[in-house]
């Protein structure tokens, strides 16, 4: 049984049909690209996993549990799948630590010098051990977004859900989050992530997920997906980028 | 004793709103004619001028409507004029009135943006005929919303001019309800009132406000 | 003859006035917050709590309130209220009516900084497993309170001018002071124009102390 299981996924907004029935099972310890021009529905399928967004027929599981949107499965789902958003999202009034130690103190209900030792580990394995104290405004968008990972990681998340997270950065930052998040993979994280950076997804991921008019396109390993294109829609998508 | 029925609470409560009505239109128009002087000189180009103004619109910004009345009553009288409770609120509440609407307004003319009045001046345009051809037309429709939502605090504000001893609505409700006894219906019915006076004006502007930031936001 | 001003008249009363000044703090600061908290309620209920009857309630109450003179609202809690069986004393009365008052301004002041604050603020605090609760308590309120704050006081500024005609009830604040001295004095415009010179003060402090409160409790920028 895959970690996350998607089965027959429709979602609407208004009477645009964004997703038009996803079929796909993320493995544990799996790390899969998303990628796809926009529109394609990529960043509404990884919002649909951790239930951002209510879908209109299909399932979405999580180790077997149902996402739905009751607030209390919602919630449920949440512990065991964080999310890194585009825009970063710091809780701009918190430090960086009190932005790591915020949900597990009032969430899991974790003492605070705990949720302060979870919080000063995390930040280190992103490399921010020295701006524990640094509100996000102090910090470069490179360091936010790392901030954003060590805020995710300090739930201890089966899986995490990365939504175009250096497409706001500018392209000297890429790479520090890039690293942060190759060592995630290394250290066996699931992640999903929506994503523009094609040599990470060819050099880190295992899989590649190509969608295109709201559905799956095209999945396989990254050697197949990039070298060997099958449609001529992928062609074109891959092409562009040259 | 007489009897009041609800009716004659209500009769009486809604020949005194004629006062609250006109007391509030007085204040309203002259404060707003006021109100576009004192906006002339807010953004003129003289210093002075400016800082006069600044100085008006924070007094009766910055001190209680209710104090202004009082002031207008006793000072009124001070100066040998002769004085009502009328005329000493019809003109507190002008004044009042004109800060508020001055700096309201204020706001609307500063969001035309500079260019605006750069490009009128490049046309050789005097500063009355900027106001009047190019900054006022285009801060006019955005003032529309703020100016009826502030007439509302004039209806409101009439109610005060009941303490210095005009008879408005607010002023009728105490009487009425000395006569009758009955303070929870005869306050009762009186709210009814003025909400039924500034409600309309109230939903008028914020549905003026919605449409125009739509407008703004295509 | 000419009037001859005289303000030292107004002097001699200086205990009056400050026994009315003590007052009209006191409407201000326990009706200020308390009303303060009201609003955080109402934009919580408005915004938050996803209960038709309570948004619905709440939006009645806050075009209610906004849409009456504050003078009849106290009329109506002072006087009204008593053949309800509700005895209230006149600074009961007062407080009760500033807070209501005051409460629904707020909501509404409240509501737009609530709404000012962005999406994506809310999702993070979703995807990390917060309740709506927590993630309004934690992630929405200060940010939002900074963004309204300016306007907060503003609005305090008002209801404390407001507080002016509480003396209708004979709560003895500041203009009630000034009414009692007139009475004995016959200096009406001088002790009206000292008054408005205090309310004018009042402001000013009322002003700072609002920045001082912001900077400690919205901004401050408390490191852990």
């Amino acid at each position: 049984m895959p970690l996350i299981a998607i089965e027959g996924l429709h979602k609407r907004f208004g009477s645009n049909e964004v997703l038009k029935g996803i079929d796909l099972g993320i493995e544990a310890g799996e790390v899969v690209a998303i990628i796809g021009k926009s529109g394609s529905g990529k960043s509404t399928l990884l919002r649909c996993m951790n239930g951002l967004e209510a879908y209109q027929a299909g399932k979405i599981t999580v180790e077997g549990t149902p996402v739905t949107q009751d607030e209390t499965d919602l919630r449920h789902l949440r512990l065991r799948v964080g999310m890194i958003f585009q825009q970063f999202n710091l809780f701009p009034h918190l430090t960086a630590g009190r932005n790591v130690m915020l949900a597990p103190m009032i969430v899991k209900g974790t003492a605070e010098a705990e949720a302060r030792t979870i919080a000063a580990k995390v930040l280190e394995r992103v490399g921010l051990g020295q701006k524990f104290d640094a509100f996000p405004d102090q910090l470069s968008g490179g360091q936010q977004q790392r901030v954003a990972i060590a805020r995710a990681l300090a739930m201890e998340p089966r899986a995490l859900l990365c939504d175009e997270i250096t497409s706001a950065l500018d392209p000297e930052l890429v790479n520090e989050v890039l690293q942060v998040v190759k060592g995630l993979a290394q250290d066996g994280m699931t992640l999903a992530m929506v994503t523009h950076e094609m040599r990470f997804a060819r050099d880190v991921c295992d899989r590649v997920i190509f969608m295109h008019l709201g559905k799956v396109h095209e999945i396989g390993p990254p050697s197949e997906v990039f070298s060997n294109p099958r449609t001529p829609e992928l062609q074109q998508f891959l092409g562009q980028l040259h | 004793m007489m009897e009041f029925t609800l009716w004659d609470v209500v009769r009486n409560l809604l020949l005194a709103a004629r006062w609250t009505i006109a007391l509030s239109l007085t204040a309203f128009v002259l404060g707003g004619v006021v109100g576009l002087v004192v906006l002339f000189g807010r953004v003129s180009k003289s210093k002075r001028l400016r800082v006069a103004a600044m100085g008006y619109i924070e007094l009766f910004q910055g001190t209680p409507l209710l104090m202004q009345l009082f002031l207008a009553f006793f000072g009124l009288s001070l100066l040998g004029l002769p004085t009502s409770p009328w005329f000493a609120a019809a003109l507190a509440l002008t004044l009042w009135t004109s800060a508020f609407l001055a700096e309201i307004w204020r706001g609307c003319v500063e969001a035309v943006p500079r260019g605006q009045w750069e490009a009128s001046a490049s046309l050789a345009m005097g500063y009355l005929q900027q106001m009047r051809y190019v900054i006022l037309p285009q801060a006019l429709r955005v003032t529309i919303a703020p100016t009826i939502g502030f007439s509302v605090q004039v209806i409101k504000g009439t109610a005060l001019a009941s303490i210095i001893g005009f008879t408005e609505l607010s002023k009728a409700s105490t009487i009425i309800t000395n006569a009758t006894f009955k303070p929870f219906t005869v306050y009762a019915v009186t709210a009814l009132l003025y909400f039924a006076l500034c409600w309309p004006l109230s939903a008028w502007s914020h549905r003026l406000e919605r449409k125009l930031g739509a407008a703004h936001r295509h | 003859m000419a009037y001859q001003f005289d303000f030292v008249d107004v002097f001699k009363y200086t205990d009056v006035l400050a026994k009315g000044i003590a007052f009209t703090v006191t409407l201000i600061g326990v009706g200020g917050t308390l009303g303060i908290a009201v609003g955080i309620f109402g934009a919580w209920a408005r915004g938050y709590s996803r209960m038709k009857w309570l948004d619905w309630t709440v939006g009645a109450y806050v075009e209610l309130v906004r849409n009456t003179p504050f003078l009849i609202q106290l009329f109506f809690i002072f006087f009204g209220l008593p053949s309800l069986g509700v005895k209230l004393t006149e600074l009961q009365a007062a407080l009760i009516a500033m807070v209501f008052n005051l409460g629904a301004y707020s909501t509404e002041i409240i509501r737009a900084g609530i709404e000012a604050v962005p999406r994506g603020q809310l999702e993070a605090g979703a995807s990390l497993a917060m309740s709506r609760l927590q993630v309004f308590k934690h992630v929405v309120l200060r940010p939002a309170l900074q963004k309204i704050w300016p306007a907060l006081t503003s609005q305090l500024v008002i209801v404390m001018f407001g507080s002016a005609v509480c003396s209708q009830i004979a709560v003895e604040e500041l203009t009630f002071a000034a009414n009692f001295i007139q009475s004995r004095n016959f200096r009406a415009f001088e002790v009206y124009f000292i008054a408005t010179g205090l309310y004018l003060v009042l402001a000013i402090l009322l002003r700072q102390g609002m920045r001082g409160l912001g900077n400690w409790l919205v901004f401050g920028r408390r490191s852990p």
